[in-house]
């Protein structure tokens, strides 16, 4: 029982600390580039607004268009369910494993490119054709890099996984160096950071996520924005955690939980810092250069397969 | 032997071996000069750093030599000369496009899976310590042969020659614990010569042909009158 009450407190930490998350990657962004910074809690306030506000439709827009925001919400609940945040071997994460993770990511982008096409605007499709390309480019390197750690620790499942590498102590895993390059790839194209996509414009020749969501007002913005956040949350955790689990909670004493959400936050903080150093010094790629970025991500992970099976079973 | 066991020392020569591999691509994958003549050099460095490991793990002391040799001439002294012809034939902001990059990288793993087939039998009869390594040090030497055939322009053909010798000095130490010195001073001065001599080459193209790329040696030309 207080198993899934922890569960379902992870759950709601990782929905609401997640606005908290990309307010500090866009403080941090501000004194980077000598800007001065908006409050850390403007995404809240940004969220609150749209939710107070009405939600425009379009004509011609059907079902499709309107139960996007809740499908892509739901799901992205569902992908943060499975991740464990701040302790391991939660009732919810033995529900379903990385595959299953990815296939709820791939849910939650399959309906938002759709209802991109829905109301038929040029940049809807526009957005949509940019970010299935993206998104098939994208998915067979998330599922190398998983496969990679899945081949360490003998399966696939988050949790499980977490744990072993907590285990088994510190291992430097020549494996583990290209997965952790390829899985922070990903997750720039993934969460439409720089390089790949810019979060922050809405510049009509570059954008991708923001030209499929263009058409949407109201509180169906605001749960695809908070979906968006929450996505790029996950990304980090999984990083965090996978491949630097220490001082993650494996028991559940409060002592224990404490340890693990002071971890997590100090992980998740440096993390950004690294993804705020990072887009400031890359510049946005054309968008036919996304191919070659992504390709090299597919590389890195598919040698850390290689380095796996070349020189940590070798005979 | 499973990694878990090895000693941290180990690993870590592990690692460094992989992140060799790893600028081996990087270098198939970079189509400007001045970057590819930087990672060279940090290829150097890599090796360096994993010989005088080897050196520290294993107990052979004169292995410290071949890192010492290793890090003054291809770390330091050929990416600085390698730098210094860039600048002066004045091809160091020249981007050279590499075609299908993708496939390149791709055919790049497939070395790294053929090395691995090849040197299975030789791994499992070898003694040292390091003999999961051979592999990759076979694939750098492939990867250095990938890098000349699919470049056309004198410099990177030369760096693709000189990650080859990388990787043969590699494999030279993860499998034997390094050649006779004799033979390892031998090499270093040769790879040194190599790289004045392809210097002077650089530039006698240049007189001849007024360009870098070796595809137009191919052509005939008239005589002068």
């Amino acid at each position: 029982m207080t198993a899934w009450l922890l569960a379902a407190l992870q759950t709601l930490l990782f929905l609401f600390m997640a606005p908290l998350l990309a307010g500090w990657v866009k403080r941090v962004k501000c004194h980077m580039q000598n800007r001065s910074a908006p409050s850390l809690f403007q995404p809240y306030r940004d969220m609150a607004k749209l939710f107070r506000k009405h939600t425009v439709l379009a004509e011609h827009a059907s079902w499709v268009f309107r139960t996007t925001p809740y499908i892509v919400f739901g799901a992205t609940i569902l992908t943060a369910a499975v991740v464990p945040l701040v302790a391991v071997q939660l009732p919810t994460t033995a529900i379903a494993d990385v595959i299953v993770l990815v296939g709820f990511l791939a849910l939650a982008r399959f309906f938002t490119a759709l209802a991109g096409m829905d109301i038929g605007t040029a940049f809807g499709g526009m957005g949509a054709s940019r970010e299935m390309m993206i998104g098939a480019l994208a998915e067979p390197v998330m599922l190398m890099t998983v496969f990679t750690m899945a081949m360490t620790a003998s399966t696939t499942n988050l949790s499980e996984a977490v744990l072993f590498t907590l285990n088994s102590g510190l291992v430097l895993r020549p494996s583990f160096v290209f997965a952790i390059l390829g899985l922070m790839m990903v997750a720039v194209a993934e969460t439409g950071r720089v390089p790949v996509d810019n979060p922050a414009t809405h510049l009509e020749l570059t954008m991708i996520h923001e030209a499929m969501i263009l058409e949407y007002s109201g509180r169906h913005l605001a749960l695809i924005e908070w979906a968006a956040q929450i996505k790029l949350m996950i990304y980090a955790v999984l990083i965090a955690n996978i491949f630097l689990p220490w001082g993650i909670a494996a028991e559940f004493t409060t002592e224990a939980l404490g340890v693990g959400a002071v971890a997590i936050t100090v992980k998740l903080m440096g993390l950004a810092i690294v993804l705020v150093v990072w887009e400031t010094v890359m510049a946005k790629m054309r968008l036919f250069r996304a191919p070659q970025f992504l390709g090299f991500a597919f590389l890195l992970s598919l040698l850390g397969m290689l380095t796996h099976v070349i020189l940590e079973t070798g005979g | 032997m499973e990694l878990a066991q090895l000693s941290l020392f180990n690993q870590a020569v592990l690692v460094l071996a992989a992140l060799a591999l790893l600028t081996s691509f990087l270098m198939l994958a970079q189509g400007r000069k001045l970057p590819l003549i930087y990672t060279y050099g940090w290829q150097g460095v890599l090796l360096a750093v994993t010989t005088a490991l080897v050196a520290y793990v294993t107990g052979h002391t004169h292995l410290y030599i071949s890192a010492a040799l290793t890090l003054a001439l291809k770390a330091l002294l050929i990416p600085w000369l390698l730098h210094r012809l860039a600048v002066r034939l004045n091809v160091q902001r020249e981007n050279e496009p590499i075609a299908y990059p993708s496939l390149l990288l791709l055919a790049g793993a497939a070395l790294v899976v053929f090395s691995y087939y090849v040197s299975l039998p030789i791994v499992q009869f070898a003694a040292s310590a390091t003999r999961n390594i051979i592999a990759v040090s076979m694939s750098i030497v492939l990867l250095g042969m990938l890098l000349m055939i699919t470049r056309r322009r004198a410099m990177a053909q030369v760096i693709g020659f000189m990650s080859m010798e990388n990787g043969l000095f590699f494999a030279g130490v993860v499998s034997t614990y390094g050649m006779p010195m004799i033979v390892e001073l031998g090499i270093a001065f040769d790879v040194l010569v190599a790289a004045i001599l392809f210097g002077v080459f650089f530039f006698q193209m240049r007189a001849s042909i007024d360009s870098l790329d070796v595809d137009r040696l191919n052509r005939l030309r008239e005589v002068d009158e």
